[in-house]
């Protein structure tokens, strides 16, 4: 099973090894169809890996090699398969797998086609990294890994300044989340002596609960600038300048819930310190309601996609807080599909309307794209939430989990935001594919995507719907690793009125969103109208001020304070010094240059004048020796 | 009086002085070498006296080095000079400028 392993792990490493020898090539299309295929060779041995877990095999456990051995530090590379990191594996490879195929349709006209595919492997491997290691060092390389891969994706298209901004915004944003994260693995170190999950869990039990509760905040501090939650979670929206299948991988089925994976895999500590549990789940909850809020009325497809993911990332934590790991994870499986799936429908309908992104320029395209509009709609109806598919299963549990363990709060606000998520899901299906034509005033004739772009797309299509059979041999599976249970809410009347009450409060949010944005007389909105002008849509249009905030009051004092120390000190201090050793030298260069006459007279009188020189420095050494005694009973008398 | 080492010590500075002087003051390359014969000579009086001050033979063997040295260096010189006088007619110290950086 271990060469398994070696290939899951390894295979998008070499695919993007090879993809990046032609990154300065122009075009090349054997490139993407090598790395999809090494992609998928990853995907079937975690396939195989995963049947061999679920089949109630051992967890894998391997030893690469030594990497750090020096006094009591030891850590090795690591990796471990067992039934966390094998869901995970195959999460991240099988939608790896399927938007390194639909790239090659998206990224056809692409110049940087080449480069594309070796950071998007690169990706791959630092999430397989991420998710494999065995100990938080390996962890936390996997975690910057993805980190780069992310800024080299969102600022993919260079050339574009709203696209490096985007990349640098995610970058320095996770940097700072990660200090936070390092101080918890060097807390953690100090504590227990070690880094690997086995050790670090066997002696957790026995630390001091405040020296756990600060563990457990910092790390969850890492948590939440990759999983972009407030306060930091403005960048996800804007990494959404990078290429559609980027952010279909990167921020909506993987990277970004590589935070809800640590508190995952982080549960023996999360287990013991439930004061910071319930906090997780009390921002989690909010940041649900509160990135729903602002999807409501956004404009942008892919930003309300985002949104929406960042919802749902919320729902994760949520779960993960309240101890309901096993949920939380099976979320994170759902939403994965669907998501993914959503976004790829975003890319082709983007394809099909020259990258045109509001919804409200779109309208009727149902007919010319047929199948995209099936496979969104679909996903739609799986965020949302609706039985039978995925998201129902995974995200009434969560509600459930809530309900159950008596956080009333936390689950009136997570059922509000259900009915939200389906009525800003639905307003965009309807916008983008129902009411009337708005596109042909903008002369754009869409077309579907390529056919193996869709057949790409079709495995989520398949898991969005069927992935709620999965809850029970999943919930097997990791019974034991996550010490999962059952929610059973005690009284079968109220169990029946809680999963129809939510049932129908989420299909009526979808008739209302149909009735008011399926209609024939919508115009593309020019900030006249009375809701546009209402002080909530401004607010939530706005995205509450917060990136306002942040830029007016984080952004410019540091740049201004980084002006003042630039002219100030740099300039005048630092530069100025520098500045004057060379021109020392270059005086005394400039001025001594006489000497070299090449005239021999001149030479032998300056070295009569070296001599003298020497001649006076030596006597002086020489009176100074003479009268060392005077000389230090003079200079401590002077109290030197 | 007694002639001392100090005696010899202050003869050879004054001679020193008057090679050294004569080493940057003359122009013309065959005096040149004179003084360099003196300072050369002022140093070997230092030498001679200091060793037998001391009753130690190092210095005078040094001294003899030295002259030897010196005349040797005086012919290898004096032959150079004799090319140079050929050739240019003059010997000049201000003339040869060929090293003039």
């Amino acid at each position: 099973m271990e060469k398994y392993l070696y290939i899951a792990l390894f295979a998008p490493l070499v695919s993007s090894l090879f993809s990046s020898l032609f990154t300065a090539k122009p075009k090349k299309q054997f490139v993407g169809v090598i790395a999809s295929l090494l992609i998928a060779t990853s995907f079937v041995s975690s396939v195989i890996l995963g049947f061999y877990i679920l089949g109630g095999g051992e967890a894998i456990h391997v030893e690469l090699m030594t990497w750090i051995n020096t006094g009591g530090l030891y850590i090795p590379f690591g990796f471990v398969v067992d039934e966390i990191s094998v869901t995970m594996m195959f999460v991240v490879t099988l939608v790896s797998m399927l938007v390194h195929i639909y790239s090659n349709g998206y990224m056809d006209h692409d110049p940087s086609f080449n480069r594309f595919f070796a950071w998007l492997s690169a990706f791959v491997f630092s999430m397989m990294v991420l998710v494999m290691s065995d100990n938080f060092a390996g962890l936390f390389i996997g975690w910057e890994g993805v980190g780069l891969c992310s800024w080299g994706l969102i600022g993919f298209w260079y050339y574009k300044e709203s696209a490096t901004w985007a990349a640098n915004e995610a970058f320095i944003m996770n940097r700072i989340a990660d200090l936070g994260m390092l101080i918890g693995l060097f807390l953690l170190y100090w504590n227990t002596g070690s880094l690997q999950y086995d050790v670090v869990f066997s002696k957790v039990a026995l630390l001091d609960h405040s020296t756990l509760i600060w563990i457990g905040i910092f790390l969850f501090i890492g948590a939440m600038g990759k999983s972009a939650q407030f306060p930091l979670h403005t960048w996800l929206a804007d990494a959404m300048e990078g290429p559609t299948p980027v952010s279909a991988l990167i921020h909506a089925a993987t990277m970004v819930t590589a935070g809800v994976y640590l508190v995952i895999r982080s549960n023996p500590l999360y287990d013991l310190v439930p004061e910071v549990g319930i906090f997780i789940a009390s921002l989690g909850t909010f940041v649900a309601f509160f990135a729903a809020s602002m999807a409501l009325v956004n404009r942008d497809m892919k930003r309300i996609i985002a949104y929406s993911t960042l919802s749902q990332l919320g729902y994760m934590f949520a779960a993960a807080g309240l101890g309901a790991y096993w949920v939380a994870l099976f979320h994170l499986m759902a939403h994965a599909f669907f998501k993914a799936l959503l976004f790829l429908g975003a890319g082709n309908v983007m394809h099909a309307m020259h990258d045109e992104l509001d919804p409200f320029k779109m309208g009727a395209l149902k007919e010319k794209m047929k199948w995209t509009w099936i496979m969104m709609t679909v996903a739609s109806f799986a965020l949302a939430g609706v039985f039978p598919l995925a998201g129902f299963f995974s995200k009434d549990t969560i509600l459930e989990a809530a309900f159950v363990d008596h956080h009333y709060v936390i689950y009136g606000v997570l059922l509000f935001t259900a009915a939200l998520t389906a009525f800003y899901s639905f307003r965009l299906v309807a916008l983008i594919f129902h009411g009337n034509d708005r596109y042909s005033q903008f002369g754009i004739h869409p077309h579907e995507a390529y056919n193996y772009m869709l057949w790409a797309m079709a495995p989520l299509f398949f898991f969005a719907i069927i992935a709620g059979i999965m809850q029970t041999p999943f919930f097997e599976m990791v019974e034991e690793a996550l010490n999962a249970r059952e929610y059973h809410i005690h009284s079968e009347a109220v169990k029946w009125i809680m999963l129809i009450g939510t049932q129908v409060l989420v299909i009526a949010s979808i008739f209302y969103a149909y009735r008011k944005y399926n209609r024939n007389d919508i115009t593309v909105p020019d900030g006249t109208s009375k809701t546009e002008n209402r002080l909530c849509y401004k607010v939530l249009f706005n995205q509450y001020y917060i990136p306002y905030f942040y830029e007016e009051y984080l952004v410019k004092p540091y740049r201004e304070l980084s002006g003042l120390f630039w002219k100030k000190f740099d300039l005048r201090v630092v530069d100025a010094t520098v500045d004057g050793i060379a021109k020392i030298l270059y005086n005394t260069g400039e001025e001594t240059r006489g000497m070299q006459s090449g005239n021999l007279s001149v030479m032998l009188r300056w070295m009569v004048v070296g001599l003298v020189i020497l001649l006076i420095f030596a006597g002086a050494v020489g009176l100074a020796v003479r009268y060392s005694d005077k000389i230090l009973s003079f200079l401590s008398a002077l109290g030197v | 009086m007694e002639i001392g080492l100090s005696h010899y010590l202050i003869l050879s500075t004054i001679l020193f002085g008057i090679g050294l002087y004569g080493v940057m003051s003359r122009k013309n390359l065959l005096m040149l070498f004179f003084a360099t014969e003196i300072l050369l000579n002022s140093v070997n009086i230092g030498f001679a006296a200091i060793s037998h001050y001391l009753g130690d033979l190092t210095g005078q063997m040094f001294a003899f080095f030295v002259i030897a040295i010196a005349a040797s260096e005086v012919a290898v010189g004096l032959g150079l000079l004799v090319v140079w006088f050929k050739r240019h007619n003059r010997i000049d110290l201000d003339e040869m400028m060929s090293m003039r950086g």
